[in-house]
């Protein structure tokens, strides 16, 4: 079997394993798992809103997805990415609230600019400590998770507003929010966000294949001795993709800010897209292409499960547990290239 | 002052002790060789079926409850730890992954049962739970019963205790060193006739009854109801708490009682007086701050057993 079919092979069973799983947790509640899929499906695709909300929703998910996979091609493990995506959030809405009479071609790039700027200063963080000395990323991420949720609830009370819980709407010249995508979804939230976020996928995708920091990444990512040897940075690889990691998780955080919400409020928890990024980047292979389709899966899965409830009566927090079955399934890809493999033996010796 | 110093040490233990629990999870797991990130997770179930268990059986038992509780959190945990330790050591997933993997499983399936259980996003609270009670005798002694033996948090003793009692299991008898030993070079251990597989299973094991008991005993000590926010990151401070502590379960109380502090100052910070100036974000922030800075002065002393994280494949 090609190795470009046995990537493609592996997430399209996890997916499946993890739907038959879902069925049989629906059986076991008693619940009718053609019914809530079928209410799952309808709640995707049954109306062009639904459709302009499963796109809205994949669209930080493509970014946060294609943060957590550069990270992963040089070997870090980004659990940061909801921090960073908070803080370039914030670092949007407080140039799109704080301006006023800018033209829009300068006041939206430059609040979204700052957006990737703040995501990859909190990332510059876990990333020299790395590479300078060695403190495990992943704790270090973790940590900055919290500090970035009261970081940003206390500049929305403190700083942005006077104490209150809701920043005011971002200013029409810095907003990503499109009248005519909404009036073509029926008035869903769908806002031109998702082209930054394909336009990125394409850019990491370039950066990833054709450039030599791209290759260097990948190579510090397989061997980082070997890639000393060979005259390579391994700390500068090791800051840059942190920061690049950062950037792009704060640029999901600004989807959130300038198209999604149109302004920052108090979180009372963390929002989770971060986290949902690890899986759509697991899911996807940590390939643009494979995030690409994996955040648009999620987004489905997501959007589509607030219709089950009402429909077929199934809780939608259903969901999290397939897409949690599923990383399993992918973590646990060994056993599915094993079972392959003495598929094709059996086949073979008939 | 006497009172002052009473309200610190009682609210630090009372932050500190589920993170005790977990944390010593953690060492079992990654003194085998399993990195668990999913001690969230773990946490997770462990507070959703102490509730669930105290919810039903409240009228059968009394005050008992929360204590059988106890028991049906660490069955919970300890059963859901199989699937890390499945998709590990025989299935070859990447630890961390699995252990994230771990996480969402566990809010999806626990927020899932409580609507399917009690058809609405969170549970009732519980009418019996961890109370603050005197040690009787010891309590009557001059400041210093004030201060450690009145109005304590009952748990946190018995966390501190098994901190005790793990670090002799680890250091001191057979099964620690053979657990340390599948940790450190699995290769080694099974030329011995250690069963690496079985070893790593039971530091899982004991992770995810310890998970789980971290969890009930917070979500009876603290939240007393289950919903999407009982437990959130104390999971992961207790994972913190492990690294800093530098695998040793002493070290990992210790940490876990820092931590404990820490995030006291920012829930009782604003009634003392030295703190009562500082915003509010400053003491929020504070527990992973100090966190960060402690792993930066901890360098090269903090290091994880060698074949942590490392899947361990026969006849390689």
């Amino acid at each position: 079997m090609s190795k470009r079919l046995q990537a493609l092979v592996i997430p399209v069973t996890a997916v499946i394993l993890g739907l038959i799983c879902g069925a049989i947790i629906m059986l076991i509640f008693g619940y009718d798992p053609i019914a809530g899929y079928s209410a799952l499906v309808e709640g995707v695709i049954g109306e062009p809103f639904y459709i302009g909300e499963t796109i809205r929703q994949a669209t930080p998910y493509i970014l946060v997805g294609l943060s957590v996979a550069v990270a992963f091609k040089a070997g870090l493990f980004n659990i940061g990415a909801e921090g960073q995506m908070l803080m370039g959030w914030l670092g949007s809405i407080i140039i799109a609230v704080n301006f006023d009479g800018l033209t829009k071609w300068i006041h939206l790039p430059l609040a979204i600019i700052t957006g990737m700027v703040f995501g990859a200063i909190w990332a510059f963080i876990p990333g020299i400590l790395k590479a300078t000395l060695r403190v495990n990323e992943v704790i270090v991420t973790i940590m900055l998770n919290y500090t970035a949720l009261y970081i940003f609830n206390y500049v929305v009370q403190n700083l942005l507003t006077d104490g209150l819980d809701k920043t005011q709407e971002v200013h029409a010249s810095a907003s990503l929010q499109s009248e005519l995508l909404q009036s073509l979804t029926d008035y869903s939230s769908l806002h031109w966000g998702i082209l930054i976020a394909l336009g990125f996928a394409l850019i990491i995708w370039l950066m990833l294949n054709k450039t030599t920091f791209g290759y260097e990444i990948e190579a510090v990512g397989f061997n980082e001795n070997a890639s000393q040897y060979a005259g390579m940075s391994v700390k500068k690889t090791i800051i840059f993709s942190m920061v690049i990691a950062g950037a792009l998780a704060g640029l999901g955080g600004v989807m959130e800010g300038l198209g999604t919400y149109g302004t920052a409020y108090v979180l009372t928890s963390s929002p989770g897209i971060g986290f949902d990024g690890i899986a759509v980047a697991l899911l996807g292979g940590s390939s643009p292409i494979g995030i690409v389709f994996s955040a648009i899966l999620f987004g489905a899965l997501k959007v589509g499960a607030l219709n089950m409830p009402a429909v077929a009566g199934v809780p939608n927090e259903l969901v999290n547990v397939i897409i949690a079955l599923i990383i399993f399934f992918v973590a646990s890809s060994y056993i599915i290239r094993w079972a392959m493999a003495k598929f094709k033996k059996g086949a073979k010796a008939e | 002052m006497t009172a002052i110093l009473a309200t610190i040490v009682s609210s630090t233990l009372l932050m500190a002790g589920p993170l005790i629990f977990t944390a010593l999870g953690g060492v079992y797991s990654e003194r085998g060789g399993v990195v668990n990130i999913g001690l969230e997770g773990m946490m997770v179930m462990g507070a959703f079926s102490a509730i669930v268990f105290n919810l039903t059986f409240q009228d059968t038992f009394g005050n008992l409850t929360p204590w059988i509780s106890l028991i049906a959190a660490m069955v919970v945990g300890g059963l859901f730890s199989l699937v890390h330790a499945v998709a590990t050591i025989n299935f070859r997933a990447d630890h961390v992954i699995s252990g994230v993997a771990i996480n969402f499983l566990a809010t999806g399936l626990s927020l899932f049962l409580v609507k399917v259980i009690y058809d609405k996003g969170q549970t009732d609270q519980i009418k019996y739970y961890f109370g603050k009670p005197d040690i009787p005798v010891l309590s009557d002694i001059p400041v210093i019963g004030e201060i450690f033996f009145k109005n304590i948090p009952v748990m946190s003793y018995v966390a501190i205790i098994f901190a005790i009692v793990s670090w002799f299991i680890i250091y001191k008898t057979r099964f620690g060193l053979r657990l340390r030993s599948v940790g450190e070079h699995p290769l080694a251990a099974d030329t011995m006739g250690i069963k690496v597989r079985w070893m790593r299973y039971q530091g899982v094991i004991i992770s995810g009854i310890l998970g789980g008991l971290g969890g009930a005993v917070y979500a009876q000590s603290f939240t007393l109801d289950f919903g999407h926010a009982t437990i959130s990151g104390q999971g992961y401070m207790a994972l913190a708490a492990m690294i800093f502590g530098k695998w040793n379960p002493l070290g990992a109380m210790g940490a876990a009682i820092f931590f404990g502090f820490a995030q006291c100052l920012a829930i009782t910070g604003g009634s003392l007086p030295f703190f009562k100036d500082i915003p509010d974000v400053y003491l929020q922030i504070a527990p992973y701050v100090l966190t960060i800075l402690a792993l930066v002065g901890f360098i090269g002393k903090s290091e994880a057993p060698k074949a942590d994280g490392v899947n361990y494949i026969k006849g390689k």
